[in-house]
């Protein structure tokens, strides 16, 4: 058992579970400076061209009886829309393009990343972290623009009993500042470690042929952790699109917070 | 052993992540058992459904993050 172990090390076990997160050039071998074209650029750009195909061809017939790139513009349109309305209020839908560039970037790059052999832009900290910063400064000079000095009281529970708020201002003021953290690593977290996991059972397959040789053991092994790659992708793609929805869904929250901030 | 007691570490804090589903399943579960009660009432609430299910599962990306950075920054 154990040596077949180690000798499946030596023969099929030749990548690691996070080696797809790996940033290289994508025009040669060169090293990585501030403009280098990585593969992250040219899938995070295949992201906004898709986003901007999708939505300039569902909406340039304009028809009455929608084709089906219509149906889907219109639905995801629709879907946003009414999503900002029930959750930041009426009077956030003036950020309704912000939300819904987000989402459909997000989607875009969540779903590309799930094609085998591509790059997830969105497993990188460094893209989710900078789309939630983003967030955080608009919603906060939102804030103070809307509301002034008043946009304090987010921080000051007036409901609470005037003992304890000194220390929920605490609390509330800690939340506020974690909030960026928590959105982007959210979103990061979740997507890495769904394409990290499906790469282990990946490596699990490969134990079918250890050394060239085919093993007993692989027989049971290798078709088990097919079945779980294929069930896990499954449950990728739901998580790819849930993780969006959530991003933009915890943005109109934010932004519900700025606007009505004694609420 | 350094290493290897990082190791550990990143899987103590795997166990955080096994909790964090706890915390989801209990949302998910409350939010059944409400919508069976009363039906009419469970379509409005899928967005508050959705935002208490990633608040709960911020804490355990949280350990999970802190599983990572040992097994791969320290």
């Amino acid at each position: 058992m154990a040596s077949e172990a180690h000798g499946a090390e030596e023969g099929g076990l030749t990548f690691h579970p996070m080696d797809q997160f790996q940033l290289e050039s994508f025009f040669g071998d060169g090293p990585i400076g501030m403009f280098t074209i990585t593969n992250a650029t040219v899938w995070m750009a295949l992201a906004i061209v898709c986003v901007v195909a999708m939505m300039v061809f569902g909406s340039s017939r304009r028809a009455i009886v929608p084709s089906r790139a219509q149906s889907v513009a219109e639905l995801a349109y629709g879907f946003i829309y009414k999503m900002v309305e029930d959750v930041a209020g009426k009077d956030a839908v003036k950020f309704f393009p912000y939300i819904m560039t987000l989402f459909m970037f997000i989607v875009f790059a969540n779903f590309l990343g799930l094609i085998p052999m591509s790059f997830t832009t969105t497993s990188h900290f460094a893209v989710t972290v900078v789309l939630a910063l983003l967030v955080f400064v608009t919603v906060t000079v939102v804030g103070f623009v809307k509301n002034g000095a008043s946009f304090l009281a987010l921080f000051w529970v007036s409901s609470a009993p005037l003992a304890l708020r000194p220390v929920l201002a605490v609390i509330e003021i800690i939340s506020y500042f974690v909030r960026p953290v928590s959105h982007s690593i959210r979103l990061a977290g979740n997507v890495m470690a769904g394409h990290a996991v499906i790469k282990v059972f990946a490596a699990f397959a490969a134990a079918l042929v250890v050394n060239e040789i085919p093993t007993a053991v692989g027989a049971i092994v290798t078709p088990l952790s097919i079945l779980g790659i294929t069930a896990l992708y499954a449950l990728e793609v739901l998580v790819a699109f849930i993780q969006a929805y959530v991003f933009a869904i915890l943005t109109c929250v934010y932004l519900r917070d700025a606007l009505h901030p004694s609420h | 052993m350094e290493g290897q007691l990082a190791h550990i570490g990143a899987g103590l804090a795997g166990l955080g992540t096994g909790l964090a589903a706890l915390g989801v399943g209990n949302v998910a579960a409350n939010y059944l058992a409400g919508a069976l009660r009363n039906p009419s009432a469970a379509a409005s609430q899928t967005a508050t459904l959705f935002i208490g299910i990633a608040f709960a599962e911020a804490l355990g990306i949280f350990s999970f993050l802190v599983a990572l950075l040992l097994m791969f920054a320290v």
